[in-house]
Parts: C-alpha cells; sequence; structure tokens
C-alpha cells in the first residue's frame, strides 16, 4: 500500500469517508432531528392540545379503555400509551382490527379524540435514520449497517492519522483554504469524538442481528425456528396466548395499575396493552417507563385478563451481556436525557453532521488546489463530488424545510396527503441536486444557501398564516416546544443567509495564483490585529 | 488491482474472521447461550475493524489475504466444535 501505517490508515479514511460521505450525512441530518422526534410530531399536528403530561396512569388508562370498549370493541389487541414524560406528550390509543390493521386515536384531556391533521411527523422524518425511504427493507438493513461500519473504520482510521490529537484540538487556522477546512474537520470530530465512537458503534448494535446472523446459527442452529428460541430466550418473550372464543369481562385496570404504580413508583407507567380483550384468555401487560435510564429496556407485569391475577413480572435488567446491549442502544437513543443532556446529544449530533461535511469539503479542496496549480481543469470525479456536496450538504436541509412547508401547505383532506410531504421533501432534494449539476460549484454554494435562507424563514412565516399558534402566541402562552420550533428554525434561516452574504463577499473564480495573493494579503491583515 | 484483493480480503475474509473470532469469544466469555450471541456479535465488529486495518495496512495482497485466512482456519476449528453442542 503506502509507505508507513499512518499514511495507508490516512488513504483508508480518505476514501471509506468518500465513499458513503453522502448517506452517511444524510443519516446524520435525519439522527439528529430524530432527538426532537416528539418535539417535531407536536409542530406538525397543531391542532393537538399543548402536552398532556400531568395526567395520572389511573385516568389515561381509564378514559382509554372507556373509549376502546366502546368503539373497537372487537379489536383482538388494545394499546393505551400514556402520557408520562416527553416521550409520550399525548394520550394515544392504537389496536389491531381482526384482519391485523393498526389503527390509533389521540384523546383530550377530557377523553374525546381529538382530529388532527394526518402526517408522518418527527418520527417519520426519525425513521428515515435508519429505514431510508422508497427501498426495500432487507436492501436498506444491509446498506445501513454498512454504512454504519464504514463510519466506524472512518472514525478508527481518522484517530489513527490524526498524530497531534491534543495540539490540533487548539489549532484553527481560518481563512487558509485546505488548512481551514482540515483545522474545523479536526476540531469538530476530536471536540465531540467520544460521541462519534459511542454513537457509530452502538448503531452497529442496532444492526447486529441483521447482519450478523452466522452468529445465531452458531449457537442454536440453521433456520427460523432455531432463531424464534433465539429471540425467545434473550428477550424473555412470554408465548402468544390464543383466544379461548368463549366471552368475559375484562377485570378492572384501575387496581391493576395500582399495583404496578406501588412497585415502580407513582406515575412511572408508560403504556398498557391489552390482548384478546373480552375473552376468557385476555392478557394485560404493564409496562414501566423506558426513560428511566441509559439502560433501553424497562419493568413489566403481566396479569390475567379476567382473574387480575400477576401471571409474570419482567426485571428491568439482565444479564451481563444483554446490560451491556441495552445501555449501548440507550445511550444511542438519549430517551432518558433531560433538556440539558438533550442539548448535549443535539450539540454533538449537530458536530457529527458538520464533521462529515468538512471531511467531504476538504476531500474536494484538497484535489481542486492541486488541480488548479497545475493549470487543469477539474477533474470529473472531483466534478461531480463538489456538485453532490452541493445538493447534499445544503440541498438535503432545504428539503427538510420543504418537509415542514407540506405539512402546513397541503389540504388536511388531501388524499395520502402524509406521503406526499415526504415526497415533497425528496423532490426538493432532487431539484436540488440538479440545480447543483447545472450551476459551478461556487454559484451553487451560494445560491443554495440563498434558497436554504428563504426556505427555513418561510416556515414559521407560513406557520403564523396557516395555523393560530404562531410564534408571538407561543411566546405568549408558554408554549416552548412551538416557540422553540419557530426560533429554531429562524436560526437556521439566519445561519444560511449569514453564509450567502460571506459567500458573495468572496471572490468566485479565480486563478489559483490570484486566489493565494489574496488570501496572503488577508492573512497579513488577520495577523496584523493586534 | 491490488486495492481490490485487498478490499475484497477486508470484506469478505474479514467478515469470515469476525464471525469465527464471535464464535468462540462468545462461547469463552458467556455462561448462557443467548449471551454467547450477544457478546460474540458485539466482539465481531472489533476484529472486523481490525481486519480492515491490517488488510489496508500491510506491505502486499498477498499479506493481506494472509492475515485473514490463517486466523480464520485456526480458530475454525474450535468455532465448529462449539457450533457441535458447546453449551449441550
Amino acid at each position: 500500500m503506502k509507505d508507513g501505517f499512518r499514511q495507508s490508515m490516512a488513504w483508508l479514511h480518505t476514501w471509506t469517508g468518500l465513499v458513503l460521505g453522502w448517506l452517511l450525512y444524510f443519516i446524520f441530518v435525519t439522527g439528529t432531528l430524530g432527538y426532537l422526534d416528539t418535539e417535531i410530531d407536536r409542530w406538525m399536528q397543531p391542532e393537538l392540545p399543548p402536552a398532556a403530561d400531568n395526567m395520572t396512569p389511573t385516568r389515561a388508562v381509564t378514559l382509554g379503555h372507556d373509549w376502546l370498549q366502546a368503539n373497537v370493541p372487537s379489536a383482538k389487541e388494545w394499546n393505551i400509551l400514556v402520557p408520562a414524560d416527553r416521550n409520550i406528550p399525548q394520550l394515544r390509543l392504537y389496536w389491531r382490527d381482526t384482519d391485523n390493521e393498526r389503527d390509533s386515536v389521540n384523546l383530550d384531556a377530557a377523553g374525546e379524540p381529538v382530529a388532527a391533521r394526518d402526517t408522518g411527523g418527527g418520527q417519520r422524518l426519525y425513521r428515515m435514520h435508519w429505514q431510508l425511504h422508497y427501498l426495500p427493507g432487507w436492501f436498506t438493513g444491509w446498506l445501513i449497517s454498512i454504512a454504519t461500519f464504514v463510519m466506524f473504520v472512518a472514525m478508527v482510521t481518522g484517530v489513527i492519522t490524526h498524530k497531534k490529537i491534543f495540539k490540533d484540538f487548539f489549532t484553527f487556522r481560518p481563512y487558509k483554504g485546505q488548512r481551514s477546512w482540515l483545522d474545523a474537520h479536526n476540531a469538530l470530530s476530536v471536540l465531540s469524538l467520544p460521541f462519534q465512537l459511542m454513537i457509530t458503534y452502538s448503531g452497529l448494535v442496532f444492526m447486529m442481528f441483521l447482519c450478523m446472523p452466522l452468529l445465531i446459527s452458531a449457537f442454536y442452529g440453521g433456520g427460523e425456528a432455531a432463531e424464534e428460541s433465539f429471540f425467545d430466550e434473550v428477550f424473555l418473550e412470554e408465548p402468544e396466548v390464543t383466544p379461548s372464543g368463549e366471552p368475559a369481562a375484562l377485570v378492572d385496570l384501575a387496581p391493576l395499575i395500582a399495583q404496578a404504580e406501588a412497585r415502580w413508583g407513582a406515575g412511572r407507567i408508560s403504556h398498557v396493552g391489552i390482548k384478546q380483550p373480552g375473552d376468557a384468555n385476555a392478557r394485560i401487560h404493564v409496562n414501566g417507563l423506558y426513560s428511566a435510564g441509559p439502560l433501553r429496556t424497562s419493568p413489566g407485569m403481566t396479569f390475567d385478563g379476567v382473574t387480575g391475577e400477576l401471571l409474570h413480572e419482567r426485571a428491568p435488567s439482565g444479564t451481563v451481556a444483554r446490560n451491556t446491549r441495552d445501555v449501548f442502544l440507550g445511550l444511542h437513543e438519549g430517551m432518558f436525557a433531560g433538556p440539558v443532556l438533550r442539548f448535549f446529544y443535539l450539540l454533538s449530533s449537530v458536530m457529527g453532521t458538520a464533521m462529515i461535511a468538512t471531511g467531504l469539503i476538504l476531500w474536494t479542496v484538497k484535489r481542486r488546489q492541486k488541480l488548479d496549480s497545475k493549470g487543469e481543469g477539474a477533474a470529473l470525479g472531483v466534478a461531480l463530488v463538489e456538485r453532490l456536496n452541493v445538493g447534499t450538504v445544503v440541498g438535503l436541509n432545504i428539503a427538510v424545510a420543504v418537509y415542514f412547508l407540506a405539512n402546513r401547505l397541503i389540504p388536511a383532506d388531501f388524499e395520502g396527503r402524509a406521503d406526499w410531504e415526504v415526497h415533497a421533501m425528496f423532490l426538493a432534494w432532487a431539484a436540488m441536486l440538479i440545480h447543483a449539476g447545472l450551476r459551478s460549484p461556487a454559484q451553487g454554494w451560494r445560491e443554495q444557501c440563498v434558497i436554504a435562507a428563504v426556505a427555513f424563514c418561510a416556515v414559521p412565516v407560513v406557520n403564523a398564516l396557516t395555523t393560530e399558534r404562531h410564534l408571538a402566541h407561543s411566546l405568549a402562552t408558554g408554549d416552548w416546544v412551538f416557540a422553540g420550533f419557530d426560533l429554531a428554525i429562524i436560526a437556521a434561516g439566519l445561519t444560511a443567509a449569514a453564509v450567502a452574504l460571506y459567500l458573495r463577499g468572496k471572490p468566485a473564480e479565480q486563478p489559483a495564483g490570484k486566489r493565494r495573493a489574496a488570501n496572503r494579503r488577508r492573512d497579513a491583515s488577520v495577523s496584523a490585529r493586534p | 488491482m491490488a486495492v481490490t484483493s485487498r478490499l475484497l480480503a477486508a470484506t469478505l475474509g474479514g467478515y469470515a474472521l469476525s464471525v469465527v473470532a464471535g464464535v468462540v469469544a462468545g462461547y469463552g466469555l458467556s455462561v448462557a447461550r443467548p449471551d454467547a450471541v450477544l457478546v460474540g456479535m458485539m466482539f465481531s465488529f472489533v476484529v472486523y475493524t481490525g481486519a480492515f486495518l491490517w488488510a489496508f495496512s500491510t506491505r502486499s495482497a498477498t499479506r493481506a489475504w494472509l492475515g485473514m485466512v490463517v486466523p480464520t482456519l485456526l480458530l475454525a476449528g474450535p468455532a465448529w466444535w462449539i457450533t457441535q453442542g458447546g453449551f449441550a
């Protein structure tokens, strides 16, 4: 390969980072937004009242049960999501009918259904983080696994390449082209390194049942039945109960909830599931909070649905191996994070996103300088990467803004509106990629930053024009989810505008020699300052 | 072409190595069967990463392949024994 271990690691870092860089950028953007999934959900359904998470579990379960009993008595499964904390802001019911079709409804504090626009919300945006879109599941699973592994290799080789890890931490040389991009890439990566390593390795842990199936076969034998028995053993699944066909009244739920609260603490219940309600074989599953800590699991109790007898209790923690896995998953999702820790989750993942973006840009800047100094035009590869960078690094953010705009602008009764929100997002991204292809990179960066500024700033305006819940109203009523959303997106818009203004002041297409001279002059003036 | 050969050594050879290493490590570090799978999987990613570094840093593509094939063959015996009822 190249001479020396570090050089070959640098080579591996460069090429693994490039090949899947745009996909990883998409994964990081959607993953970052995933840390605000329920906040985005709430913004995307402005018809719903502000969070109802002060409702007691007993009250929520009583309201939920009464509605389900009155409206879908023949469903084969009922589920009540208790508005316990940030992760479940509304009392939400979902059920499966006899055809296994899933349906859901939100109830207000009086137990009345709340009609809200059909939307994918923050959840769909978050699911793209590992499911992408438009692609078959098996393909996506493998693609995400490979991308995650490539990310991990890029992280490890990046650390090896980086010999002066401590010194570079304090180094930033602005306005020096390649050097500045390298410094930015290094500072972002080093500062958030523990987070990036954790998030990437735990990403692999998420995918491991899919991408390492041979390890299940090695211990359990091949075939689907063997795989089933592995999952049953590791997740302590209870066997499915079949309906008896004999009708029997469901036991009163309130005492069961009280029993669980006595065990886990008042209000610490997130979900109640009722299998085969109205049948003699009914089962009631009561689950505690997932958000109690980084261990991604919850305690659970299973009751007989007719007698109310406690049949089974699931401890929140398992073997060392199981807990290790659950802690990785819990740290990755950050469901337990309160406002302060959530802010740091966001900050770290924004830095990860910027790390990928600066890495991609660095690749082109390096090669472009070499080409310019030889007086050659751009090679096809460099030209392609430059344009994909513009259309993704900026273009994808524009697409996300369009997703939010579509949520407000598509009529409420439009057929398939939730799907069209997503189509609008990907159409916008495609348009930005085409735009980047038609323009020179310098024009592309500048123009897409202008488009991004307009698109982001349009979101709160369109929100104010189409709903009652505009920014002034949110601030006046202390609705921090709505106010925070509007303010954050305005900040994003202003940032894009600032970058666009900065790029306008920059000479776009200069011969390399002139540009170097201009840089030298600027550096001289910078260093002349006290 | 040397790069292609190294890439194949890393992806295919490295995968095979990480599977057998995962089986042996999972068995060695666990007392119960479901744990062995979890430990083996979490361990295998570390081996796979190491395999990548080896394949792209060693002097020649041949050595890259040797670095995959030799340990895989060495571990294949114990791994086979484990699959034949190590936890029985």
